[in-house]
This record gives structure tokens, sequence and C-alpha cells, in this order.
């Protein structure tokens, strides 16, 4: 088992290693000058040489290519991401700040997600009958669903027609913790419905994989009632590929937030991302990929480390 | 053959192929649909509902919305067509190159290019591009292609290495067919059909991702009419008006659930195997 966790994160720092490259790599593979690239509004208007050679020192332009990577790789690893084009903050203390109010977001999407979308699966795989087609018909308008329509659907329903949430914002724990969950419980929902659906589809179809297994026919024959089998074997041997569409969907609940942070106008990690894009800030662009791309991969470390745990024949 | 058409069409499928026609339709013809011009504002009869003078109604500088959904399809598919384009094209040559190959040649398509890629959410790189480039039909094409190209590498990948041992490749190697032949013209068409339904679900995706940075006001350039931007607009007025944004929130999605279900019917129709997919 040790040597199966080492060998996976092994991998995964490999993979950051990768793709910071990839990150660094985008800045210089754009054909043009980065420099100039970021400061043209589009309109074909040229910027001023002063202006130019401020980003380029800024990005450390002016540097050899290789002291570029080098530096860029230390001080993405230390922690160092540059400042701020636009108000000269350090992209790390930015990032801290906004962090945490995306991960509670993501957290909560992810808990609500699957406490409706297993027991949801499950139910219309041993049900069958109406209750599947219902679910199928369901899930399928689920995951096609863009979070920004569906998030837009809630405000209209329970801010604006009934009144009963606030349309969008942000308050501290601290503050107010009461005002806090009021503004958490939209764009969570908003951000698990699509995210319910892929996990009940995906369970749907494992468990009625698991109820053909010719054990589940032995279990029956030694007088175990249909219940025991089914809450004791089938739905824990249903669980493992649930797991990895769980890891999986967290990822791309990440950059979901960008969405629903903008419907709700959530002051995330996102929100601060499309802020920056907007305003072609690149180094806060480029430090919140990187905050991103390290966790995703994380993410699937851990989700594979858990599979390792629920399935030892993926240990080898 | 025709059993197997039978039961991939079902009658909610067909009506999906039957949009997805209109929609490509709505690409070429887009000038020639259009009741109104997407971007002429009848100042007198701004926020109009549906149902009048204006089939869908008007958004708040009295724009005909049917017109502006319609020129936003074309660009919208546009966008999603180009960037399948591209995706497929790339994702198959690496799948095909590091499956046949394997070795170095594997991994390097397999594990530096397509997991590096994989290992960000879709619309991140996407923001990147759009950083560095400036948002535009371009930038979208070019960088949701090389974002979707993984999944086609993947299902290449995995064809090739299960074909690549069986007979029939085995003659033409015998035969003294050369490589190119053996990859393109021997292998590629005995793996082709998972590939063309995931072009389906690859337009599905890609149009989910344009429309949300559309809404973002990151995808495609004003005025230039787009779901996206058309449902951000409505946001304003969603007490009021709440058809502005209704409607084109509601293309998207049928939109997205057709062309997946174009992909569900393509499966059961070209993968034998699948035949009960529900």
């Amino acid at each position: 088992m040790t040597t199966y966790v080492l060998r996976r994160i092994g991998v995964g720092v490999g993979l950051v290693l990768l793709v910071l490259t990839l990150i660094f790599l985008a800045l210089h593979l754009v054909p043009g000058d980065p420099a100039m690239l970021l400061l043209s509004q589009g309109d074909g208007g040229s910027a001023t040489p002063d202006a130019v050679a401020r980003v380029r020192e800024q990005l450390g332009l002016d540097q050899p290519l290789l002291t570029q990577y080098w530096q860029f790789l230390s001080g993405a690893l230390t922690g160092d991401l540059g400042e701020s084009f636009r108000n000269g903050q350090a992209v790390s203390e930015a990032i801290g700040e906004r962090l945490p109010r995306t991960l509670e977001l993501v957290g909560l999407a992810t808990l609500i997600a699957v406490v409706v979308g297993v027991p949801w699966g499950a139910l219309a795989a041993r049900k069958g009958g109406w209750f599947d087609s219902v679910t199928s018909v369901l899930t399928s308008i689920g995951v096609a669903l863009p979070v920004f329509v569906f998030g837009s659907l809630l405000v209209l329903l329970f801010s604006l027609e009934l009144g009963l949430l606030p349309a969008g914002g942000f308050t501290e724990w601290g503050d107010d913790p009461g005002r806090h969950a009021q503004l958490l419980i939209m764009p969570a929902i908003a951000l698990a419905v699509g995210f319910a659906s892929t996990i009940a589809r995906m369970t749907r179809s494992a468990v009625l994989e698991m109820l053909h297994q010719d054990w589940v026919r032995t279990a029956r024959s030694l007088g175990l009632s249909r219940r025991t089998v089914f809450r004791k074997y089938v739905l824990r041997n249903s669980l493992n590929p649930v797991v990895t569409t769980v890891g999986i969907g967290v990822g791309t609940l990440l950059g979901s937030t960008v969405l629903v942070e903008k419907v709700f106008s959530y002051p995330g990690l996102s929100s601060l991302l499309v802020d920056a894009v907007t305003a072609r800030d690149y180094p806060v662009v480029q430090g919140v990929v990187i905050t991103i791309a390290v966790l995703f991969v994380s993410i699937n470390i851990i989700v594979d480390v858990l599979y390792g745990v629920l399935d030892p024949r993926v240990r080898r | 053959m025709r059993r197997r058409l039978a039961h991939a069409l079902t009658p909610l499928r067909l009506a999906a192929l039957v949009y997805v026609g209109l929609m490509l339709l709505v690409l070429v013809a887009a000038p020639l649909l259009a009741p109104a011009d997407p971007l002429s504002q009848d100042v007198a009869d701004r926020l109009a509902s549906p149902g009048g003078a204006h089939v869908l109604g008007t958004d708040e500088l009295g724009r005909d919305i049917l017109s502006r959904i319609i020129y936003g399809a074309r660009v919208e598919l546009l966008i999603a067509l180009g960037a399948t384009l591209v995706s497929m094209l790339l994702g198959t040559l690496l799948g095909l190159l590091g499956g046949y190959f394997g070795g170095i040649v594997e991994v390097i398509t397999m594990r530096v290019v397509v997991d590096v890629l994989l290992a960000f959410p879709p619309i991140i790189l996407v923001l990147l591009a759009v950083t560095l480039r400036g948002p535009g039909t371009g930038t979208l094409i070019a960088a949701m292609g090389v974002l979707f190209a993984p999944t086609f590498a993947r299902i290449a990948y995995g064809q090739v290495i299960s074909v690549k041992r069986l007979e029939f490749v085995e003659a033409a190697t015998a035969f003294g067919a050369p490589t190119r032949t053996r990859l393109f013209g021997v292998i590629l068409p005995n793996i082709s059909a998972p590939l063309i339904v995931q072009v389906s679900l690859t337009i599905a995706t890609a149009i989910l991702l344009e429309s949300g940075l559309s809404y973002l006001g990151l995808g495609v350039v004003p005025p230039t009419p787009s779901w996206g931007s058309m449902v951000a607009q409505g946001q304003r007025y969603l007490s009021s008006d709440p058809h502005v944004l209704l409607v084109p929130g509601a293309f998207v999605v049928l939109t997205i659930l057709a062309f997946g279900l174009v992909g569900d019917a393509l499966r059961s129709g070209l993968d034998p195997k699948s035949r009960s997919n529900r």
C-alpha cells in the first residue's frame, strides 16, 4: 500500500512539473510579443514603448529563457506567484484570501451531489420501471443544463418570486453565520445539480452491473434476503467506479465555479480569475490557473489512493 | 441493418436529429431565416413579450430575440464544429501514433500531452488562452480544439491497441503495406465508429463551454449575438422581463440535449455491442 501511495504521489509531482512547464510555455508559444499582446486592446492600436518595456520587465521577459523558466518554477514551488499588474498586490495573497471561499462552495456542492446522486442512482437501478425512466430523463436534463442558466432560474424562483434567499453576494462566517449560509446554499445547489445527475447515472449503471454478477445469485441461494444482499454487498461493490466519477467531477466543479460565482456575485477564486482575464492581468491569471491545476492533480491523487483502499486489486 | 436503425431511432432521438438538422440549416441560411436584422433596434418596442410582432419578444434595446437566437446559433455552431474538427484530427492522430508505435511515442503522446491537458478543468485553459490572445472566434476554436483532443486521443488509443494485433492488420503488413497505409487506410476506418459518436458529444460540450464563456463576456465579441451573452444580458431584467433570459437559456439546453441524444443514437446505430444502451 505504501509503495502504491508513493508511486501515485511521484506521478502527481511529475504531472505538476509538466503542467507548470505548459503554463510557462503558453506565454512564449503564442505568436507575437507577449507584452504587446497583453497590452493590445483588440483595436489594433499599439501600446507605448514605455508600457511594453515595463510589462516585459515585470514578467521577466528581458531575461534569457532558461533563467525565466527557473525563476518561474522556483517561484511557483515556493508560493511566489508575482504581483498583480493592476494593483501590485502579491498574487499569492489574493489567492489566499479567495481560495477558502471557493473550496467551501465546491465542498458543499460535492456533499450535496453525493448525498443526492448515490441513493438516487441506486434506487433507480433497484426499482426500475417508471422511476428509472423518470430518472433517465431528469439526469439527461441535469447534465445538459448549464450552471449559469440553472443558477439564474434559482435566483428567479427563490429570490425574486418567493423572496426566500438573497440573490447573491458574500458575508464572512465570522460576521454573520446565518447570512453566510444563506448566501452559500443557492450557488452550491446550482453547482451540484449537474454533478448529482452524473453521479446518479454512474451509480445506476454500476449497480445494474453488480446485480447481474454470479455472486449475487450465490448469496441469494445461501438464504440472504434481497435487501441484505443489496445493502451489504451490491451497493458497496458498486461504489468503486462512483469514487472515480466523483474525483473527476470535483475537478470539473472547480472549473464551473467560474460561472456560478459570476451568477451569484460570489467573490471567490474564480471571480478573481474572470476579473483578471477581463483586465488581462496576466500574473493573476497565471497564479490562479496554477493553483487550480495543482488542486486538480492533488484531488486525482487522493481519489486514486482512495480507490486503492476500496479495491485492493488496483494496488498490484 | 434496418432493425438496428429502428432500434437506434427512438421518437425522442428522431426529434433530436430533426432539431440538429434545423440548426445546420441555420448555419448556412441564417440571413434567409431570421425575420429581422439581429442588430437593428426597435426602440419603440423595447422588452416586448413573446407573441406579438416579435415572435420571441425583444431585448432591452428593442432587438428581435428570434433573429438574435438564429444568428447566435450560427456563431455557436461555427465555433463548436470548428473546435470539434480540430480536436478530432489532433486527438485521433495522437491516439493512433501512441497506440500503434508504443514505447517513447506512447509516453510523449498519451502521458505527456494528453495527461497534462487533462490536468486542467477545461474552462480554465481556455481562459488562459483568452487572456493572451483576447476573446474571439479564432481563439475559441483553437483553444477548445486543443482542449478536447485528449478525449479523442484516449478513444483512438484504446481502439488501436485492441485491433493492431488482429489478422487484417497483420495481413496488410504481410502484403507490404507501408506504415502510413496501415495506420490511415487499414486501422483508422476500423476504429472510426466510437470516434464518430464522440464528435456529437464533443459538439454538445463545446456549446456548453462557449455559451459559458460568452456569458462571462469572454467568448464571442459583441455586437455579434451569442446565446451566452444574451443570458447575461437577460439577468438584469430577470424580475420584470424573464423572457430575455429564458429564451436563449432554453435554446442552450435544447441544443446540448439534442446533440447528446444524436450521440446516443449514433452509438446504438454504429456499435453492435451496445444494443441495449439503456
